[in-house]
């Protein structure tokens, strides 16, 4: 494989890690901060806040992985460097 | 060999089909044994069949997945498919713990509970992206295997080794803890012939067939372990609020606790300033230890050998990937449910044991008050007699009077919706399977270190295949014994060891499994010193602060209580690592081009070109 087409592809890789690592940061951590502003808005007698950290950002997380296992497999595809089917 | 192999290709074709029948024939299993109760066959022997007959059934997986392929015995033969093994990963990762005691936690600690929900579920976003793809294209048998590589030598190995039994010996005591405890509870034998009934049951399913027998007895455990979590509260949310559906429903359950509380401070029942409202975040802990508490169980996650070496058996880098999104899904099941539990369980006990007059008490309390589970104005809720000698004085329950074990909270759903014993008996079953799958992985990654890394890899490279195997097995059985006998000698809080096994793991590992993969100029030199500066920090930490005869019960720094010491040991880790990686030479052309071998998904399996050229 020619080097240019290997850096291409490695900097979509890190780009994507790096676009992860931003969503889980935020819904690991800084949504979460703000639980207490969050908790005034209630829906189905869930207050955000609490919603959030129960299930809201599991579902997140769950959506994450999957995206990421979609999305690295059509950069690998993309620049042949993926296994064979 | 040619029929062995067209054996195991049938076998994982028709994965589906044989789990639906085992599926369907554990669902008729627990309906008969709904009818021998509704003909008057006793509590006792229900428990029995429940915990004799998963146990046998565990057991006979085990034994029909015997081997004696290396490949078979350390990996599975690398081809489990990639939802599979999200499901024996799934349950390898749920302990005893999770599936008894979450809940309960979560019961006790409202919001502040979530911080392990969020922390034991964000971690594997850390898993997918940085590090088990890429530990599955490098092909290693273990996590300490490919740190050797890297990292080139035994001493990387030897230190790998270190934080992988540091972390996983503590986690298997507690399981075998609990597979005692529950054997005690369901059949009526003493704690210690319990934890020896456990340890057989876990050894019948991974001595003989190592990886492969435990993979497929974990999807068996996984699919007990769910039916048995989901149906109690899926049960109790129909009776309560008429729509089975907990997870959506228990947003009621969440107001009419607050309004009980409101009410309760109205009527004096609870002190304003006291109580502790289900909603109210950082009422048990402040924000820093909220955080760093889901930080240091993230990067746990990411760093546990026994969770790691699960991706080593997909057929494929692609696979590896998607089989953490699996994972992921089949423990959220669990783990987003267990809030409704915790809800459901409160809502009960406010409205129903709170206030109410001694006479009224439901029948339920008085189940799990003779074991000291529930106490009133503390003393154990042993009958009527007891709780009004205990509470002289007073008319009503007040809520500081009364108070529940967290692990009794989804053992005692059942009784509580005023279900009959079979749903009791299934929930033992489920966290049998719970605490006996995470054992079985536990085990097996200590074994596989001692045998693979430190037998074959650093003392006798020359072994063969057969003699290999046999002293995995020996070294299984050797490590069994030790745990067993640590968990009928050790005082109890043991269990407060589980939290540590994760800090540990992650300041000993991540560092240098991320910057070995992420990094190119991390050095040997650099590695290893932040190994030992991240895994020496925490664990100094946590002597430091524990109580006696742990630790030295000193202070806290920051305010950092002990269960988050990952939070020193992990920044430090990786301020060595890079630190010494600068001031050392940059690594050898050789082994920047493993590491891009090790990041690109196509081309030949690193370590096996390794073996083969060693051979």
């Amino acid at each position: 494989m020619a080097t240019s087409n290997q850096e291409g592809w490695w900097s979509r890789t890190k780009g994507l890690m790096i676009g992860c690592l931003v969503v889980w940061a935020i819904f690991g951590f800084v949504v979460h901060f703000f639980v207490d502003a969050l908790n005034d808005i209630v829906i189905l007698g869930f207050p955000l806040g609490f919603y959030m950290a129960a299930q809201g950002s599991l579902i997140v997380f769950v959506a994450l992985t999957f995206f990421y296992a979609y999305r690295q497999d059509a950069i690998d595809r993309r620049f042949g460097v993926a296994e064979d089917d | 060999m040619a029929t062995q192999q067209s054996g195991t290709s049938d076998f994982i074709n028709n994965l589906g089909k044989i789990y639906g029948m085992y599926t369907g024939g554990f669902a008729a299993f627990v309906i008969l044994l709904a009818i021998l109760e509704q003909v008057g066959v006793p509590n006792k022997i229900l428990g029995f069949l429940f915990v004799g007959f998963t146990i046998v059934v565990y057991a006979m997986i085990g034994i029909l997945s015997r081997t004696m392929q290396v490949s078979e015995y350390y990996v599975a033969g690398r081809q489990v498919p990639a939802v599979y093994n999200g499901m024996a990963t799934a349950a390898d990762w749920m302990s005893g713990a999770s599936f008894l005691a979450m809940a309960g936690t979560l019961y006790v600690l409202g919001y502040d509970g979530l911080a392990f929900v969020l922390g034991w579920t964000g971690g594997y976003v850390l898993v997918a992206v940085l590090i088990a793809p890429y530990l599955r294209k490098f092909g290693a048998y273990t996590v300490p295997d490919f740190l050797a590589a890297r990292f080139g030598g035994n001493l990387a190995r030897f230190l790998g080794i270190v934080v992988l039994l540091a972390a996983s010996f503590t986690y298997v005591v507690a399981q075998i803890r609990g597979t005692g405890l529950i054997a005690e509870r369901f059949l009526g034998i003493p704690y210690d012939v319990g934890v020896f009934v456990g340890i057989l049951g876990i050894l019948l399913c991974s001595m003989l067939g190592g990886m492969r027998a435990v993979t497929w007895t974990q999807v068996a455990q996984y699919i007990v372990l769910i039916i048995a979590y989901l149906l109690p509260v899926v049960i109790m949310s129909a009776q309560r609020t008429g729509i089975p559906i907990p997870q959506l429903m228990y947003g009621e359950a969440l107001q009419n606790i607050a309004a009980l509380e409101q009410g309760m401070v109205d009527s004096g029942l609870a002190a304003a300033d006291t109580i502790q409202r289900h909603l109210q975040p950082f009422s048990s802990t402040d924000p820093l230890n909220f955080f760093a508490l889901v930080f240091c169980l993230m990067i746990g996650t990411a760093s546990l050998p026994h969770v790691l070496m699960r991706y080593f058996t997909t057929p494929s880098v692609r696979e590896a990937r998607k089989s953490v999104g699996w994972s992921l899904l089949f423990i959220f099941v669990l783990y987003f449910t267990a809030p409704a539990y915790a809800a459901f369980a409160k809502w009960e006990v406010y409205e129903n044991v709170i206030g109410a007059s001694f006479a009224d008490l439901p029948n339920w309390v008085y189940i799990w008050g003779a074991s000291g589970k529930v106490t009133l104005c503390g003393a154990a809720a042993a009958s009527l007699e007891a709780v009004q000698q205990a509470c002289a004085g007073k008319d009503v329950v007040g809520l500081a009077d009364f108070s529940i074990a967290k692990d009794v909270i989804v053992m005692a759903t059942p009784e509580i919706a005023g279900l009959p014993f079979v749903i009791t008996g299934l929930v033992g079953a489920g966290g049998l399977a719970a605490a006996l799958s995470t054992a079985d992985g536990l085990l097996l990654a200590m074994a596989n270190a001692l045998s693979h890394d430190i037998y074959y890899r650093m003392i006798d490279r020359n072994a063969p295949t057969a003699r290999r195997l046999v002293a995995a097995r020996i070294i299984l059985l050797g490590v069994a014994i030790l745990g067993a006998y640590t968990a009928t000698a050790a005082p109890p809080d043991i269990l407060a060891l589980v939290a540590w096994a994760f800090s540990l793991a992650a300041a000993g590992n991540f560092p240098a499994l991320c910057l070995g993969i992420w990094w190119k100029r991390c050095t040997t030199a650099g590695a290893i010193s932040g190994m030992i500066a991240g895994f020496g920090t925490t664990l100094a930490y946590l002597v430091y602060t524990a109580p006696p005869p742990l630790g030295f019960g000193e202070g806290l720094i920051f305010g950092i209580q002990n269960i988050s010491a990952g939070i020193f040991g992990i920044p430090i880790g990786f301020i060595v690592m890079i630190a010494v990686s600068y001031l050392t030479p940059e690594p050898s052309e050789e082994m920047q081009q493993l590491v891009d071998e090790v990041r690109r998904p196509s081309g030949t399996v690193v370590a096996d070109r390794g073996r083969a050229a060693s051979a």
